[in-house]
């Protein structure tokens, strides 16, 4: 008998008495809703170590990016927005974005209860790119504001991808007497720009 | 014949080191009162408690089921799964996916699962190089120590002993105990293994049978690094580690990291579904022990358990002894339901490692009843004869005087006497465990039931 058939045999001998799958609710999307605004959004993302910038002025998310990182060699742009210096379309193995200053994607969408923001492999580009960066802008439609984290997995954009994180601040770790640090493996630091998308 | 792990004894440097347990035993209360205040937070926590016992509860019932349907999903999916029916099959299959594709290195998140399956002492003699990336982990390989807890796992480590392992591993300076230039150092020298790895690892949170994703739940980013550098993502997964779909893990993900940490979510909660173009993606699914615990009535319930590590924050006997004192993978309130499972002769001391007063049942987020559980292993313990000659003696004397509610009264009596009254030799020996590392407090001068009766008489003038 194969491995897979003897466990799937095993769990088939004396399995307990069956449970019913419980049907979830909907956690009071209405109320909630209502109060899933982007200053929630904001306030929950900086309690993870993330930054809020302010729109950019003008709409020049460019200059508002480079204005943030004046000192930044090598800026890597998965978005319409900014150009940056490293086309994603040249990149052939992801380690070459590896001295990658400041990488910048667009979020589908905020989460208002954790501060978090998706995003997929479309939105990186490169899914190194999210990691590899020292820092990370992510700009994100102030509108796009779900309440819950139930909301956020029922959203489309979740089900399509075939890569998909929540993101919510910078990396991080207080593996050492719970001293809280910021910029672990993956980014340093995570800004958020918000603006609308540029292709409306 | 198995060597018996004895918990108590294990335990004693750990108590002697006494700036390491006050430490220890704050940082872990600390997390128990984060915990407190984010769980606080959400209205609807016993309602997500009840639905997530609930949704793991039918899952089990229906492991064979969905295992299949994760299956078939995996595979539509570009995945290639593999079985394992325990460590040994576990690590012979990550073994053979390596060499057939000549991967030597491999960059790996932490996995309890691969801890559980010792499988870096199998890869490594073996010519695979495995670094593990979790800056926790990293630093007990460095150090050649198990972790000491499922999340933190060096929390029973002091800034000065990861600056002395650092020092001798990493080449850092011994006398630089920051602990931003520590974190800092395992940064600057992990990140050139991600560019360069062969094939990376992850365990899972989670497993989605709706879809085939791998849940992935870190805050340091270095699991994302470890899938998706390398051509080659392998990902370990325990058969409980299924739900049935997507919108179950709203559920799941808002309560690990608020149960473990105190944040409402961990800073990355990645979900691997189709490998990227020209790389591939393998999941070993592994039975190892679990098949066998859900055929057991009053301990299948155990495989509802998120690893979140409440139970042991919480915990005053994890709390003052460390995780390595339990011997095993898994410490703590869940590590003493889980272990006996695996080997009962060589974890038969640990279901006495407890107070038995309920704390780890009442934080679970999945609602396992950890400490009936623990209740239920000792009568297993002593039912297979399995208790150390010392205990069972005190238990036989202790039958003995509960049964009889004249002796129980005498020897309580005796008892506040005898504290008072008896030479330091006879409470502080060898024999009475009460007597190790704690002073046996003073007895009040009445019983209870000499209080109780003098209050009657006081009320109830005859």
């Amino acid at each position: 008998m194969s491995t897979r058939d003897e466990v799937l045999a095993r769990l088939r001998r004396h399995p307990p008495a069956a449970v019913a799958l419980p049907e979830l609710p909907a956690f009071a999307r209405g109320e909630r809703a209502a109060r899933g605004s982007f200053d929630d959004f904001a306030a929950a993302l900086q309690r993870m170590g993330g930054k809020v910038a302010p729109p950019p002025a003008g709409g020049d998310v460019a200059a508002a990016v480079r204005a943030l990182f004046p000192d930044a060699r090598v800026l890597c742009s998965a978005t319409a927005e900014v150009t940056g210096d490293r086309p994603l379309a040249a990149v052939r193995a992801p380690a070459e974005l590896a001295d990658v200053d400041v990488g910048i994607v667009r979020a589908a969408f905020g989460v208002a209860e954790t501060g978090s923001v998706l995003l997929t492999e479309a939105d990186l580009g490169v899914e190194a790119l999210g990691f590899l960066a020292q820092h990370l802008v992510v700009l994100l439609d102030p509108s796009c504001i779900v309440p819950t984290l139930h909301d956020g997995y029922r959203d489309a954009a979740f089900a399509n991808a075939r890569y998909a994180i929540f993101m919510t601040g910078p990396s991080a770790t207080a593996d050492i007497e719970g001293v809280l640090i910021h910029g672990a493996q993956g980014i340093r630091s995570l800004t958020l720009l918000p603006c609308a998308s540029a292709a409306g | 014949m198995t060597e018996r792990i004895d918990h108590a004894e294990a335990s004693s440097g750990f108590i002697a080191a006494s700036d390491h347990l006050e430490f220890h035993d704050r940082r872990l209360w600390d997390l128990r009162g984060k915990r407190d205040r984010a769980t606080a937070a959400i209205p609807e926590w016993e309602e997500l408690r009840t639905l997530a016992s609930q949704i793991k509860e039918h899952t089990l019932t229906h492991l064979g089921a969905y295992l299949e349907q994760f299956e078939r999903a995996a595979q539509a999916n570009g995945v290639t799964v593999h079985w394992a029916r325990d460590a040994a099959e576990h690590n012979q299959v990550v073994y053979d996916i390596l060499a057939a594709r000549g991967a030597k290195t491999l960059v790996k998140a932490k996995s309890m699962l691969t801890d559980e399956c010792e499988m870096r002492a199998f890869l490594e003699p073996r010519g695979i190089e495995v670094i593990e990336t979790d800056l926790g982990e990293r630093i007990q390989q460095l150090d050649d120590e198990p972790p000491s807890h499922i999340v933190v796992p060096a929390v029973h480590k002091l800034r000065a002993d990861v600056a002395e392992v650092f020092a001798r591993t990493l080449g850092t300076d011994p006398n630089n105990h920051d602990v931003h230039y520590l974190a800092e150092s395992q940064r600057r020298t992990t990140r050139p293994s991600f560019l360069t790895a062969d094939a990376g690892m992850t365990g899972a949170n989670f497993a989605v049978a709706e879809t085939g994703a791998i849940v992935v739940c870190t805050n340091e980013g270095n699991a994302d690094l470890s899938v998706h550098l390398p051509k080659l993502y392998i990902a370990c997964v325990g058969i409980e580690k299924i739900i049935p779909r997507t919108e179950h893990l709203g559920v799941f993900v808002r309560m690990l990291s608020r149960s473990a940490l105190g944040s409402p979510i961990t800073q990355m909660t990645s979900h691997f579904r189709v490998p990227r173009p020209g790389t591939e993606m393998h999941v070993v699914l592994v039975d190892n022990g679990r098949s066998d615990r859900l055929g057991m009535d009053d301990f299948w319930s155990s495989l509802k358990c998120i690893r979140c590590g409440a139970c042991m924050n919480t915990c005053p006997v994890y709390r003052r002894s460390g995780g390595l004192s339990y011997g095993a993978t898994y410490s703590g309130p869940i590590g003493v339901i889980i272990d006996p499972a695996y080997n009962l002769r060589k974890y038969s001391a640990l279901p006495f490692a407890s107070t038995l007063n309920g704390s780890c049942t009442a934080v679970c987020p999945v609602r396992i009843n950890i400490h009936d559980q623990i209740y239920k292993w000792r009568r297993v313990v002593a039912e297979r004869n399995a208790l150390p000659f010392a205990k069972k003696q005190a238990m036989k004397m202790a039958g003995k005087l509960l049964a009889s509610p004249r002796l129980f009264r005498a020897a309580v009596e005796a008892a506040g006497a005898g504290v008072e009254y008896l030479p330091r030799v006879m409470l502080y020996n060898r024999l009475n465990a009460w007597g190790k590392q704690r002073e046996v407090p003073q007895a009040p001068p009445q019983t209870f039931r000499q209080w109780w009766l003098a209050q009657r008489a006081k009320k109830e003038p005859r």
